[in-house]
Parts: C-alpha cells; sequence; structure tokens
C-alpha cells in the first residue's frame, strides 16, 4: 500500500520539518538535511517531495514575509500537519516493533 | 557592480514565470534566488549558469501550469444560465424585446440580402480550372487634351504580338464580343446572339461540350459551336454536327455544341461561338483590323505559364507600349492586366463583352447597409442601456457569488447575439420577401438570381454574431464595470448615466440618418419628375418607335405597310433617337469653317410627326433635290458659321465633310434638344436622308385599344420581315429609362429610410416608455404640486423634441449639400432645391415622432398620482 507509508526520502523531509519547527522552508530544509544526515540534496528533490506531501496533507504550507536575497518573494514555511504526526510516529511504530523482534545476537560484536 | 543587477538575469525569471504554476511559481523562484546569492561568490557567471540550470531542471511535471481548459469549462457550464435567464429578461420585457428583435430583423434582412448578392459576385468566374493563371489585357486610351477613356477591350494586334514574340505566355485568345447574324437552315431562318472567339477558347474557359472537338472546333474560318438551346431551336434532337448554315453569300459549317452559358460569368450568354478564324478571313483586306490603334471592338485573354508573374506579362505590354506610342501624337495606349476572376465585381471599365458590375456601386449599397444597421444596433445599445438599471441587481448577486468581469460581460453580450441570432431568422423571412424587388430594380442585370448555398448559412451567422457583439458591446462593458458593493448597497444611486448623452447622440444618429434618406429620396424624386415632364421641344407622346436595326427590311414598304391601319397617323424613319442614349456624330464645312457637329439623320415626315418648331424657315420638303440634302440647324450652329440673324443661313449650302454630299440650310430649330438632361449639348442638325438605313420608325398612333393595336402593328411587320422578332416601344417610355438611375435611387432610398424611419421610431417609442415610467414619481410630484397635463406632456417631451431638431438641422444641409455638389451637377437642366424638398419628408419624421412621444407622455401625465405615491 503505497499511499500510506512513508517512504525514506519522504521520511527524513518530515523529519526535518518537525525537527525545524516554524522556520521549516525549502531551502532550510536542505542546509537540515545535509547538516544532520551528511546528505547532500538537490533543491529539486525536496521541492517535489515537499508537494507531495502537501498534496497527500502530511504537512501544510503558509506564506512568509518577503526578503531581500529572494529578490524580494515570500518564502513558503511548512509545518507537519496532523496527519503528518500521525503518520511518523506509526512509521516509527513500525520500526520499534520490528527492531525489538530482532535477537541480541544478530548484532553482536557491533555495538 | 550595479544594485540592481545583482540578481540572476531577467530573461532567466521569464522562462520560470511561463511554465511553473501561479501557485508554485514565488516560492520557487524565491528558492532559485537564494541559491544565487549564495553562488554568487563564486562568481557571476557561475552563479547565472548554476540558475539557469536549476530553473530547467524545476521543469517536472507538478511545477508546470495547466492549461485552462477549466477556466473554458466554466463558461460552457454557464453557458446554459445565460441561455436560460437571456430568454426570461427577453420574455419578461415583451415590449423592448420585440422593438429590439424586428428593429434588428428589418435591418439585418438588407445585410442577409447583402451578402447573398455578395457571394453571388464573387462567384463570378471562380469555375475556370485556369482562372489563376489567365489574364484580361485592358486598354486606357488617352487623347491629346489628356482624357482617359478606361476600356475593357483591346486591339487584336497586341495578342498577336505577345504570341508570337515574347516568351511565358501559354496561350493567347481572342474575343469579339459581337456576331449576332441571322442564320438559315433549310427553311428556317433565325437570328442568334453570338460571340467570336478565336481556338483555344475551350483551353481557358471550363464551358462543357457535349458534342464535337474542344480543341479544333474553332480552328477553321466559317465554322460555329453552338449553345444547346440554340442547336434545339434549328434541329430539335437531330445532332446538328456537320451541319450547314446559310447567312448572306457565307455557309458555315456546325463543328460542336456547348452547354448553354451559365449566367455568373463575364461574357453575355451567347447562343453560338463563331470562330474567330472567320474574322480574320473576312478582314483580311482591311488594314485597320489589326492595327495598332483599334481597341475598341476586340477582347484579350493571356494564359500565363506556371512561372511567368502577371508582373512579366505587364512589363512586355509596358514595351509595346512604349515602343508604338512614340510613332503617333494623336492618342498614346497604355495596357493593364485583370485576372480573371477579379474582373466582376470591376473597376469599372467600358466595352465589357457582358454584364458589368462596378466596385464603386457595391460600396455604395454596402455604406448604405451598414448606416441602416448601426441604427438598429443603437436601437438595442440605447434600450439596454437605458434598461440596465433592472439588471444591476442580477449583476450584483454574480459577482458576489464569484463572477469575474470577463464572465458578466460575456453573458451579456450573449444574450445580445440571442437576440440578433432570433432577429436573423425573421430577417431571412422578411429577405425572402424583398429579395425579387432588389434583383428587378437594383441589380438590373439578366440571369441574376441570387440562389441560396449551404455556405451562405456560415456568412449569415457569422453576421449575426457581429451584428450581436457591436450592439451589446457597450451596454455589456457598463454592466460588468460594476463593483458588487456598490451595487449591493444603494443600487438606485448608481452612477449609470454617465451614458446618457452617449444616449441622446445615437438617437440623434438614428434621426439624423432617416431625415437624409427620405431627403435623398425626395429630391431623387423630384429631379426624375421635372427631367421626364422636361419639354425637349419634340413631340413624344403616342409615339412609338419600331427598332429597325437588327433587320434589313425596306423601310419604305413597311411604311406603306403601315400606312393601311387607321390608327396609324404618320411615321418616319430616324437613325437615332434624340433624348435616350445614342449619338451619332458628323464633320461639317462652311467655307473656310469645320464643325463637329450630331445629328440625326431622318426622312422628310420625321419634322412634322415630331412637331419641331423653327425660329426661321422650315422643314424639309418631302421631295429631295438630286446631289444636295437638307439640313436644319440649330442657333449653335448659326452662331459658329457667323449667321447674325437665323434668316441668313437659310439656304445656304454646308458639305458633309465625310462624303462631300452638300447640304442646304431649310430651317433653324428653336428650343431643340437632342440628349437627356445628363449630357451637355453641342451644336445639332436634322440631316434629310440620302440612301442612308434607317435604325428606327418612328409611328404617331391614336388608339384606344393599344394592345390590340400592338397586334396589328406586329402583323404588318411579319407582313414585310419574317425572321426578326418585332421591337417597338413608346418614346415616353424610352425617354423615361434614360433616368432610370433616378428612379431607383428614389426607390432604393424610399425603401431605405422607410426602413431608418421605422426602426429609430420604434427606438423613440422604446426610450418614451422607459422615460416616463422611470419619471412617474417625478410626475406624479409635479401633479400634485398643480401642473396641468399640457404642461407635463412639454416637460417631458421637450428633451426629444431637442434631440430630432438637432437631427434636422444636421440632416438638411447634410443632404443639401451631397445632393448640390455631388449627384445634381449630373444634369444640364436640374431642379434647384427648396425647402418643397427638404421639409416635407422632416416634417413627417417630426410628426410621427411627436405622435408617438405624445402618445407616451400624455398616458404618463393622466395617471392619478394617488395610484403612484400611494406606496411611498
Amino acid at each position: 500500500m503505497k499511499g500510506t507509508n512513508l517512504g525514506e526520502f519522504e521520511e527524513i523531509v518530515l523529519l526535518t520539518i518537525a525537527s525545524l519547527m516554524s522556520d521549516a522552508y525549502s531551502v532550510n530544509i536542505v542546509d537540515e538535511i545535509a547538516e544532520v544526515t551528511g546528505r547532500k540534496t538537490k533543491l529539486g528533490v525536496v521541492h517535489a517531495v515537499l508537494n507531495r506531501l502537501e498534496k497527500k496533507g502530511l504537512i501544510l504550507s503558509e506564506l512568509g514575509e518577503p526578503t531581500k536575497e529572494r529578490g524580494g518573494r515570500r518564502k513558503r514555511f511548512f509545518t507537519i500537519s496532523h496527519a503528518g504526526k500521525i503518520s511518523l510516529i506509526k512509521a516509527k511504530e513500525q520500526r520499534d516493533r520490528l527492531w525489538s523482534n530482532i535477537p541480541e545476537l544478530v548484532f553482536n560484536g557491533i555495538g | 557592480m550595479k544594485e540592481e543587477s545583482k540578481g540572476p538575469p531577467r530573461w532567466m525569471n521569464r522562462i520560470i514565470e511561463f511554465y511553473c504554476d501561479k501557485d508554485l511559481v514565488e516560492d520557487l523562484q524565491g528558492d532559485l534566488h537564494e541559491y544565487y546569492a549564495r553562488n554568487i561568490k563564486k562568481g557571476r557567471l557561475r552563479a547565472n549558469f548554476i540558475f539557469l540550470l536549476d530553473v530547467i531542471k524545476f521543469c517536472r511535471p507538478y511545477t508546470i501550469q495547466k492549461p485552462k481548459i477549466l477556466g473554458q469549462m466554466t463558461f460552457f457550464n454557464l453557458l446554459g444560465n445565460y441561455f436560460k435567464t437571456s430568454i426570461r429578461s427577453i420574455a419578461r420585457n415583451k415590449l423592448f424585446s420585440s422593438i429590439n428583435i424586428i428593429g434588428l430583423a428589418v435591418s439585418m434582412s438588407i445585410g442577409v440580402l447583402m451578402i447573398t448578392y455578395l457571394s453571388q459576385l464573387f462567384d463570378y468566374d471562380e469555375f475556370h480550372e485556369n482562372k489563376e493563371r489567365i489574364y484580361k489585357v485592358g486598354t486606357l486610351y488617352t487623347d491629346n487634351d489628356g482624357d482617359v477613356i478606361d476600356l475593357a477591350s483591346t486591339s487584336v494586334y497586341i495578342g498577336d504580338i505577345l504570341k508570337e514574340d515574347y516568351p511565358g505566355i501559354e496561350d493567347v485568345l481572342t474575343i469579339q464580343g459581337w456576331a449576332d447574324k441571322d442564320f438559315t437552315f433549310e427553311d428556317k431562318t433565325l437570328q442568334l446572339e453570338g460571340i467570336y472567339a478565336s481556338a483555344s477558347f475551350y483551353d481557358f474557359f471550363s464551358f462543357e461540350m457535349v458534342e464535337g472537338d474542344p480543341e479544333t472546333a474553332l480552328n477553321e474560318p466559317f465554322t460555329v459551336v453552338l449553345t444547346e438551346s440554340a442547336a434545339r431551336k434549328f434541329f430539335e434532337d437531330e445532332s446538328p454536327i456537320g451541319k450547314v448554315f446559310e447567312s448572306g453569300e457565307d455557309l458555315y459549317t456546325i463543328t460542336g455544341v456547348m452547354k448553354d452559358m451559365p449566367s455568373n460569368t463575364h461574357l453575355r450568354s451567347f447562343e453560338m461561338i463563331e470562330s474567330f478564324a472567320t474574322r480574320r478571313h473576312k478582314a483580311k483586306n482591311s488594314k485597320g483590323f489589326s492595327s495598332w490603334g483599334n481597341v475598341w471592338n476586340y477582347h484579350v485573354y493571356l494564359l500565363l505559364d506556371e512561372n511567368t508573374s502577371p508582373e512579366t506579362a505587364e512589363g512586355y505590354l509596358e514595351a509595346i507600349a512604349l515602343e508604338e506610342n512614340e510613332k503617333r501624337d494623336r492618342y498614346s495606349l497604355t495596357f493593364d492586366l485583370v485576372n480573371l476572376a477579379n474582373l466582376i465585381p470591376g473597376t469599372g471599365k467600358s466595352n465589357n463583352i457582358g454584364p458589368s458590375i462596378k466596385w464603386n456601386d457595391i460600396n455604395k449599397l454596402l455604406i448604405l447597409t451598414g448606416i441602416i444597421l448601426i441604427t438598429a444596433c443603437f436601437n438595442y445599445t440605447n434600450l439596454s442601456v437605458a434598461r440596465s438599471l433592472r439588471r444591476v441587481k442580477e449583476v450584483g448577486v454574480r459577482k458576489v457569488v464569484g463572477a469575474t468581469r470577463k464572465q458578466v460581460l460575456s453573458q451579456f453580450l450573449f444574450e445580445a447575439i440571442l437576440i440578433s441570432a432570433i432577429a436573423l431568422i425573421l430577417s431571412f423571412g422578411l429577405y425572402l420577401m424583398i429579395k425579387p424587388g432588389f434583383i428587378k430594380e437594383v441589380i438590373d442585370s439578366e440571369g441574376v438570381e441570387l440562389p441560396f448555398r449551404m455556405n451562405h448559412i456560415f456568412w449569415y451567422i457569422s453576421f449575426a454574431i457581429i451584428v450581436g457583439l457591436f450592439a451589446g458591446l457597450l451596454p455589456a462593458m457598463i454592466l460588468s464595470k460594476l463593483k458588487a458593493i456598490s451595487i449591493l448597497k444603494d443600487a438606485s444611486r448608481l452612477k449609470l448615466f454617465k451614458g446618457l448623452t452617449l444616449r441622446k447622440v445615437l438617437i440623434v444618429f438614428q434621426f439624423t440618418v432617416s431625415m437624409a434618406l427620405i431627403i435623398s429620396a425626395t429630391i431623387a424624386y423630384r429631379q426624375y419628375e421635372f427631367s421626364i415632364n422636361y419639354d425637349l421641344g419634340f413631340r413624344s407622346e403616342n409615339v412609338l418607335n419600331i427598332n429597325l436595326s437588327d433587320s434589313d427590311l425596306d423601310v419604305e414598304m413597311l411604311k406603306t405597310e403601315l400606312a393601311k391601319l387607321p390608327e396609324v397617323l404618320n411615321s418616319s424613319s430616324a437613325i437615332m433617337l434624340p433624348g435616350t442614349q445614342s449619338l451619332y456624330m458628323l464633320d461639317i464645312h462652311y467655307k473656310a469653317d469645320s464643325l463637329g457637329i450630331f445629328y440625326n439623320m431622318v426622312d422628310a415626315d420625321y419634322l412634322n410627326l415630331h412637331e419641331i418648331s423653327y425660329t426661321a424657315g422650315e422643314g424639309f420638303p418631302l421631295e429631295r433635290k438630286d446631289s444636295l440634302a437638307y439640313i436644319v440647324i440649330d442657333e449653335k450652329i448659326c452662331e459658329k458659321f457667323g449667321f447674325e440673324n437665323p434668316e441668313d443661313a437659310i439656304g445656304e449650302v454646308f458639305t458633309n465633310a465625310n462624303d462631300g454630299y452638300r447640304l442646304q440650310v431649310s430651317g433653324v430649330l428653336k428650343n431643340y434638344q437632342y440628349a437627356d438632361l445628363q449630357n451637355e449639348l453641342g451644336p445639332t442638325a436634322f440631316v434629310q436622308n440620302y440612301g442612308r438605313r434607317a435604325y428606327y420608325l418612328n409611328v404617331l398612333v391614336k388608339s384606344d385599344n393599344m394592345i390590340a393595336l400592338m397586334d396589328k402593328l406586329e402583323e404588318a411587320w411579319r407582313s414585310v420581315d419574317k425572321v426578326h422578332p418585332f421591337d417597338a416601344e413608346f418614346y415616353d417610355d424610352q425617354l423615361q429609362e434614360a433616368y432610370a438611375e433616378y428612379k431607383t435611387i428614389f426607390r432604393l432610398f424610399t425603401f431605405l429610410s422607410l426602413i431608418a424611419i421605422s426602426v429609430s421610431l420604434m427606438g423613440l417609442l422604446g426610450i418614451a416608455v422607459f422615460t416616463t415610467e422611470s419619471r412617474t414619481k417625478e410626475i406624479s410630484v409635479r401633479k400634485v404640486l398643480g401642473a396641468s397635463e399640457k404642461n407635463l406632456v412639454f416637460i417631458l417631451s421637450k428633451g426629444f423634441i431637442m434631440m430630432i431638431a438637432i437631427s434636422a438641422i444636421i440632416a438638411i444641409p447634410l443632404a443639401y449639400y451631397v445632393f448640390d455638389t455631388y449627384v445634381l451637377v449630373e444634369f444640364r437642366e436640374r431642379i434647384s432645391i427648396g425647402a418643397l424638398e427638404l421639409l416635407p419628408g422632416v416634417m413627417l419624421i417630426i410628426l410621427v415622432a411627436l405622435v408617438t412621444i405624445g402618445g407616451q407622455t400624455l398616458r404618463a401625465s393622466k395617471t392619478n398620482p394617488a395610484d403612484m405615491l400611494r406606496n411611498e
């Protein structure tokens, strides 16, 4: 069931938006992902994902104040919606359950 | 670095703005700008490059803006709603809707007529397969005085030299438009109307051959091709191929039969074609036939090669003209080429083979049609603007619900188009009614019948849409401009009446048109009446003219035959009919002087029969002296030859410069005019006929039963000429025929002014009804305060009377000026335009308008104020 589960990158973007609180807009998200995960992402990719998430109703957006460095254009700030929060928690639950099923033995010698 | 050039190049922004969805573009652009600001540190060029790359990379399915199908969809969804509201609004205001629809229908019927007529005209000669490559040579004849004659004809010479000496011309066709002849087969003799055409006739024109070979039919001298109906006249169902006609001393072989001529071609509708080789054969001893200057009788067509442009061929003609004109000093010729499809409607050349339809005339008709249509459109505009106050609430609600300005605009335009569409249906019925009259009176050329074609439907509908748009644009714009908030807050305070002066202007325009048209009709009629009653100085009453020009009968025999009838009082012969269009010229010598005169060659009975009067001398004696003919001259000739008293001229002898015949003056004419009132008069004379063939026989008759008499006359004719039809007309009718154009103008303008008047009166009625309705409260208050009915009528009518007065002030001088400077100057003797011509029509219109307004205002002023004010 593709629609309900989050994709891996989607999840990262969603988590980043959640962590940035009210300061999440496209450029910022790209920077944050790069900083936290070390992954160099393209703006276009993030944009597409944001668009997709918004369509799924997992995030909400509103326009902010125009700034000079953006050539007088406004930022689109994203916040995580209720549905977004639920899907994040669901994803975490799924993983936790899977983690808890793994016998200790498997990871011996790594941690 | 300049401050404003810090951002990325404008055109890159444009790209993204072009493709990107409007909701996303601001955010996306902002992001890119932010990145740009970072990248600029690494160098401007690089930053620009990355920006451009990003702009391109962002072009993804989700960013691209959707085409605006949605917007159009709403229009189609709303169409049903527009239709419903339009129908309701039409049904609610029955008076106004019917004024609009009837007014539009009446004037649109003329539009429909013009569309059909134009489409027929553009159809002329369209059926020829090679029409794109066929050009007709025309001639401009300029004489020494600088007078130019624009001829459709040209010389045989031009055709021959082009064919022989110039490359790029595939073929040349030469035609002579007149080859009417009597043909005899066995015991049957008939006259056939025909043309001469060279062998390539069927390569040029796509006329269908029924029998015979189109390639060779006209190759040899003395061959003819008949049309089917001509063939049937002679041979019924037998095949005519190979049969031989007798005509005079010549024998003609029939080599082909073609389908009858269609009416939509520039060629006259002939019954047979004679080979041009015949014409050449007969003219082989005549030098004039193919001379440079013989440009009056022949028509030359060129079939150009695929890759020869008409400009090249015109270049040839220019070169030929340059060379030949140098050799001559009496006149010069230049040539032009006209494509076959552009011959009709043409530019008004003279000497056409067939019908001559000028752009000039069509344009005049189109302008008149346009004026009538505008008048009717103004009705709609006026009434809709006036009544738009009733629709503002609807507009307000629509706007609140979310209608855009464009949507409201399209709604009202739709309504206007719907009304004009309804009017179109009505107008088609009216069109069918006026069509026969139009064909007879205005077109007046054979074979035009304005058939209906499927593609007309398209033009009619487009026409209705254009009329609707034009009529509805102004009210639609006014209504759609309104702001929802101001409508709903207080509709009564809306400033809708900015259009008030405009409305007055429109009404004034309508009435100016009506008045100008009715004045035009009056003036045209008065001049017509004046012309036909003008005393030309000879008797025309009860004179019947028999046309002899086709026949070769013995005139004296016919005269004797006619004299047997008791109803025939006298008869005389002449070569022309004074007062009609034909003219003959002659040079006469007297001592050292010579003079060109217009003359009529008549027999001795002519002068008595026509009751010619003299200032000196008398008419001819009945008997002619040997080698001397008598001549009756006018005072202009006396003047030129220096006779102080007319009596001095009597007995003097002139010489005919053409044949040296001596002409002795027997009398001087009084008050005689040989031409109609449109031509200037030159010196003129009657010459006693000394052996020339007469073209007309004038018969003075007296009978109570003209129809029976005509039969008797025809019987007498038959006994002398069995071949040619009896062709006789009353002189008075023929004289009137010369002014037929003015009769047509009169009828056309009467008709148009009737339409314009009725349309503008309907409009006036509508506005009057509206004004009195919307002023009922004012009227009631005035009445309560003591105004009399008379006062009220005056107050209400004042504005209208002003407008009509202004219209009259514009229309009267306008019509006067146009007729005085453009139309009546064509006449040698003309009416002076006075109150009698200018005022009756205008008074009539004012009167009817007053009755219209008066009826409304009187009704309004009679209402009981209590009924009106009770609800306040």
